[in-house]
């Protein structure tokens, strides 16, 4: 149901690097998977609304008032790639 | 002193004793734990009790030690949602649920083992390995959240905050024979807990009695405007422990004993429906139609959502970070070697039914079938008070009995995944044992009636004994 080819598709847009001796096991389990969610497709939804969630919210605002963040610091503080205040990543490119 | 205590027995040791003592012996019996059910425990729990030794705390929690699952935020301490990806990070901040149990003067003795990032069943995915049953060291103790029920089993920690996005407080809770709620969607404040599927999952108390789980209610539930689902209510929840079901009109879904349900696990849950009607409540057979299409469109919700959340872990500002010469070539490797196996398989199946042309039929589909689950549960609750079931179809499997095949885990989560779709709030308590192995009783509730499974709950436990029964400790 999905191809090794489509798992490494997914792959890349999941950004998950997906090596060629592991495709064909993604592939095989997630067919499991999709065949038995396949069976929805048994289910009358003809008129019948998506429930994104349950709360009975439907949008929440607050004053736009300036509020006390975490220091620069405390936010760095979880890696050492650091640069001036930024986090310093590979090039996009 | 550590061991098997309710909040009141351990109030009354440290009146008796001191915090301190209390703590330092929680402590001990977990260095000498077998169970692996913690990843970090906190030495500096020391300090924070003499601190309430030193200078009291008239929180209703004073000293009372609590241990926290690893998805949710504790400033200072490590939280890695048992995942290498994660390995090292400290939050800077603590969860709204943390800030709460520290007013309260709750100590924290450590973080629980848990599956990586929640995604599981049985706690065997986490990267710092499977924690054991306290019940029988061959098996699992539940998931997610299986450290944090193993530990309340086992005396390593009086009571335990857990999470539950399909199942993950109650399921651990009835393998490991202790109390789990998932509270109503939107009754605590998710802040602070590293999002897994957000639609879905609820924090939630674990406990040895129905009573401790009311105590830790009124005071981790509550608005918070830092969650934009959080919802202001003004229950309390000490106020549902009263032992009287009369007239109480329980409804039993047929779909929920079905196929594959272990037959000491039905008798034992009829036993206790059975029980209930000598209380004073009364029962009848009902049917929620649509709940054998519940476990395939929970688990398209919980990987489509856990695709768009989990993209944050890119090695890019925290935690795990891979080597390559650009961005997107270092946070694939990191990704790929940061995640483990079923993380993995979660993602690219949520990513996979988002993306072109396979949206509809999969996220949209899902997402309809969602409001036709809790079509059933409206309908069901215009005629009953509660719905009583059994938590899990049989008791705690085997290690490595299901880890090489994804679906058949899935497939254990058939009576607590359509509870989290509809958003309703629902308890496990232990309702009797099989071969030594405790049997879990889920009684769920209408949105926001978290009283009335209480009282069901506690009127049970009063007049039961199944919840004094305590392992054996470990050879």
């Amino acid at each position: 149901m999905i191809t090794k080819e489509e798992v490494e598709h997914v792959g890349w847009l999941a950004r998950i690097e997906i090596h060629e001796n592991e495709a064909q096991d993604y592939a095989e389990k997630l067919s499991a998977v999709l065949e038995y969610f396949s069976q929805l497709d048994e289910v009358n939804t003809e008129n019948v609304e998506p429930t994104y969630h349950v709360a009975d919210i439907v949008n929440v605002f607050r004053d736009d008032v300036i509020r006390l963040s975490l220091p620069q610091e405390e936010v760095l503080s979880n890696t050492d790639k650091k640069q001036e205040g930024n986090f310093l990543a590979p090039r996009i490119m | 002193m550590a061991g098997w205590a309710s909040i009141s027995q351990i109030k009354e040791k440290i009146a008796e004793k001191s915090a301190e003592e209390v703590t330092a012996s929680y402590l001990e019996r977990i260095k000498k734990s077998k169970i692996n059910a913690y990843t970090t425990v906190c030495e500096g729990a020391i300090e924070k009790a003499q601190e309430i030794d030193d200078k009291g705390h008239n929180g209703p929690l004073a000293g009372i030690p609590i241990a926290i699952k690893d998805n949710i935020s504790t400033k200072g301490i490590y939280t890695t949602c048992s995942s290498k990806i994660l390995q090292g990070y400290v939050p800077p901040y603590d969860a709204h649920i943390v800030e709460r149990l520290k007013d309260a003067g709750a100590i924290i003795l450590g973080k629980t083992n848990m599956d990586e990032f929640a995604m599981g069943t049985s706690t065997e995915s986490s990267f710092y390995g499977p924690t054991l049953n306290p019940w029988d060291k061959e098996r699992v103790p539940g998931g997610s959240s299986g450290g944090s029920a193993a530990v309340v089993a086992a005396g390593e920690a009086p009571v335990s905050i857990g999470s539950d996005t399909g199942g993950s407080v109650r399921c651990p809770a009835a393998f490991c024979g202790v109390v789990g709620l998932k509270p109503t969607y939107g009754t605590i404040s998710r802040y602070g807990l590293i999002s897994y599927a957000n639609s879905l999952e609820q924090i939630g108390p674990l406990a040895t009695c129905v009573s401790d789980i009311a105590t830790l209610m009124d005071i981790i539930a509550g608005y918070d405007s830092r969650d934009s689902t959080s919802v202001k209510t003004e229950m309390v929840y000490k106020d549902a422990l009263v032992d009287d079901v009369s007239g109480m009109k329980i409804g039993v879904p047929e779909e929920y004993f079905g196929e594959g349900i272990d037959p000491a696990v039905e008798n034992a849950v009829w036993d206790a429906i059975q029980f209930f009607e000598e209380l004073g409540a009364s029962w009848e057979q009902t049917s929620l139609p649509h709940t054998s299409y519940a476990l395939a469109a929970y688990y398209i919700i919980a990987m489509s959502e856990a695709s768009s959340n989990l993209a944050r872990f890119d090695g890019t500002r925290y935690g795990y970070r891979s080597e390559g010469d650009n961005w997107h070539v270092m946070a694939s490797r990191t990704r790929a070697e940061g995640f483990g196996p079923e993380v993995k398989r979660r993602i690219l199946l949520g990513t996979y039914a988002l993306s072109a042309g396979y949206h509809d039929k999969y996220y949209l589909k899902a997402l309809k079938v969602r409001t036709l689950v809790k079509k059933d549960f409206d309908i069901a609750f215009k005629k009953f008070d509660c719905l009583m079931t059994p938590t899990m179809p049989t008791p705690a499997f085997r290690i490595g009995e299901k880890v090489e095949d994804p679906l058949a885990l899935y497939l254990a989560d058939v009576n607590t995944v359509p509870i989290n779709l509809a958003g309703v709030p629902s308890i496990s308590l232990p309702c009797g044992f099989t071969d030594g192995l405790p049997i879990g009783l889920q009684i769920i509730g209408k949105h926001f009636d978290e009283t009335t499974i209480l009282k069901a709950a506690y009127s049970f436990e009063q007049n039961t004994d199944h919840h004094t029964r305590r392992p054996q400790e470990m050879a």
